[in-house]
């Protein structure tokens, strides 16, 4: 069995990486078969006055909330939204920061350096404060631009482990080799550097995850992430925060649906963690 | 030791002013000018020329970026458009708030943290280790301010052990003793610390688990195991002085959890710091107030990783000696 293979059975050793991965299945079926699995729309407001605040029952599987929607139907949608934002926002963060890192780890010297500060600066300021300060400037953010923004400000520490990576990597005979044969740096780089500095890039990318969504869900529950009435689970727990008492279950799921999820990527990238590099030494949790 | 100290305190530095700038280019890069015209009336070019003038504005950039530092070096951070006072003023009065929040938070975080992480390596892959690793995985995974609400409704409505919000009582604060009046605020800390310092524990204790199970397969320990020393003399005098090392080093790190994490608690649960005044600068889109909190809170984690750097030298001859 060869050292793919070697890492799978390692990978699902873990049963909570295995547990995961199958949570990771159920909401990604449900984001996408969203229309298909939502009995209503998700700004449908059906009994404005019969149905608000309704609990759990047959007709509405996880009850409604106060403009009297579908929580589940909600949900599904939501599931669209907040794993997409937190998806795409971790491909630009991923893209940002393994470029970054192996343009500092390769060319080293002044680059690295003023990389490196870079770097630096910006595990200085907590995300949540970057974005605020851009919504306040900026005004409204549509779904682009957030997800562009959380991108921008979650690439710092993937940069780094891209970097210590690529440090080692550039001095073995397969990079010396293409150096050796003329290649230009760039090419070396993208060509035979980055696919074998891809584990840090992958386990970062399923931690990443994660962070993203917390951080979208707490914006949106905050006001300035996902505008209502879109659904995103953040913004459906800040809906049933008043009514928190008489009707929890509207903040209630969204709230477990994000923890599940989140959940499931944190299992996923530490057995991946333990599948890709046995030898790595337990690496930090991210700050925010 | 002096001279290690003096770089770090130089990187810090740098680190704070580069942010300090970067407020300034954000400032300046945002669209929209600060005199915008009321409903369907122009504006008389000639008023506007006139404000420019009068604020600066007209100066060169390099010009208004020296005296923006100046007006920082000497406390002025402007003019909070929401609350129609000084800056400073207002985050005066927040900040002891998030301090008190973020303090009890990381003292809650690294003691439960500490604690639990060091009770699962030593019943390593035992049941109780297994459940507790899934449980703190949950934790970890959970929305704050979701935890938040919801030890909220459970302990402040449910069950009314604690109040729901704010931070002394507003009826009957005044008349209380000394005592009572901290009593008081510590009843009212109590959620809004632990929903925090439960989080930041769960993370704590993933890693302390972690450093804690490598340090116990060391030569050392087998050593003090042969000595004849009791197994808890062993882990807790030998095995964890050398598995905390990382975790001071972790200190650095909770700093923007802490913070971020204020930022969400302090709004769920009315607590008036630096978190909740900045959400509702934003409702006004009173960004002198929010660029105010967004440097502080960065010179916050600057201070936070060169104090966890300052410890972890003092308690690692190691980092001395290399750097």
């Amino acid at each position: 069995m060869g050292p793919r293979g070697e890492a799978w059975r390692r990978f699902f050793r873990h049963p909570a990486a295995t547990a995961g991965l199958a949570v990771l299945v159920f909401f990604g079926t449900m984001a996408i078969c969203a229309p298909l699995l939502a009995p209503f729309r998700p700004s449908q407001q059906l009994d404005i006055v019969g149905l608000q605040n309704r609990p759990p029952s047959w007709q509405h599987l996880l009850g409604t909330d106060l403009y009297s929607r579908d929580i589940w139907s909600r949900l599904a949608y939501g599931a669209q939204v907040s794993l997409g934002i937190g998806t795409l926002g971790m491909a630009v963060a991923v893209s940002l920061g393994g470029l970054v890192g192996a343009a500092a780890g390769y060319f080293r010297g002044w680059i690295d350096a003023v990389l490196m500060r870079l770097v630096d600066v910006g595990l200085s300021v907590p995300r949540i404060f970057i974005v605020l300060l851009a919504i306040a400037l900026w005004d409204r953010l549509g779904t682009g631009s957030l997800i562009l923004l959380l991108g921008l400000t979650g690439w710092f520490a993937t940069s780094r482990l891209v970097r210590s990576e690529v440090l080692s990597l550039r001095e073995r005979p397969f990079a010396e080799a293409a150096r050796a044969a003329g290649a230009r740096p760039w090419r070396i780089i993208t060509r035979h550097i980055v696919p074998n500095a891809a584990a840090p890039l992958i386990i970062s990318a399923a931690l990443g995850i994660g962070h993203m969504m917390l951080l979208e869900a707490g914006l949106s529950f905050l006001g300035v992430g996902v505008a209502p009435p879109q659904p995103s689970w953040g913004n459906m727990i800040a809906d049933g925060r008043d009514q928190i008492v008489t009707a929890p279950w509207t903040s209630l799921f969204p709230g477990l649906a994000i923890a599940l999820t989140v959940m499931a990527l944190n299992a996923i990238g530490d057995a991946l963690r333990d599948a890709l590099d046995p030898r790595a030494e337990a690496l930090v949790p991210a700050g925010d | 030791m002096t001279a290690w100290l003096l770089r770090r305190l130089a990187t810090a530095f740098a680190i704070v002013f580069t942010v300090v700038t970067f407020c300034f280019i954000a400032i300046h890069l945002a669209p929209g000018t600060p005199f915008l015209p009321e409903e369907g009336r122009a504006i008389n070019p000639a008023a506007v020329a006139h404000l420019r003038r009068e604020y600066g504005l007209d100066q060169p950039l390099p010009v208004q970026y020296v005296r923006y530092l100046a007006a920082l070096a000497r406390g002025n951070l402007g003019e909070s458009f929401s609350q129609h006072r000084p800056v400073a003023a207002a985050i005066a009065s927040a900040i002891p708030n998030t301090v008190v929040l973020a303090g009890a938070a990381l003292v809650i975080d690294f003691v439960l943290g500490i604690a639990l992480g060091a009770y699962q390596a030593a019943r390593a892959r035992r049941r109780a280790d297994a459940a507790l690793t899934t449980a703190t995985l949950f934790i970890y995974s959970l929305p704050i301010f979701w935890l938040g609400l919801v030890l909220l409704l459970v302990f402040g409505q449910w069950l009314g052990w604690f109040p729901v919000g704010g931070v002394t009582d507003p009826v009957f604060y005044d008349s209380l003793s000394w005592f009572g009046k901290l009593g008081d605020r510590l009843y009212h800390l109590a959620l809004p610390a632990l929903t925090l310092g439960i989080v930041g524990a769960a993370g704590t204790a993933r890693f302390q688990r972690a450093a804690l199970i490598e340090a116990l397969s060391q030569d050392f320990v087998r050593t003090a195991r042969a000595k004849g020393l009791p197994e808890s003399a062993v882990v807790i005098r030998h095995a964890l002085r050398d598995a905390l090392l990382p975790v001071i080093a972790l200190l650095g790190l909770a700093l923007p959890f802490l913070l971020t994490g204020a930022v969400l608690v302090e709004t769920v649960f009315a607590w008036p710091g630096l978190g909740k005044l900045a959400t509702d600068a934003i409702a006004a889109r009173d960004y002198p107030l929010v660029l105010a909190a967004t440097m502080l809170a960065s010179i916050a984690v600057v201070l936070g990783s060169l104090i966890a750097d300052l410890l972890t030298a003092l308690a690692d001859p190691r980092v001395r000696l290399v750097a």
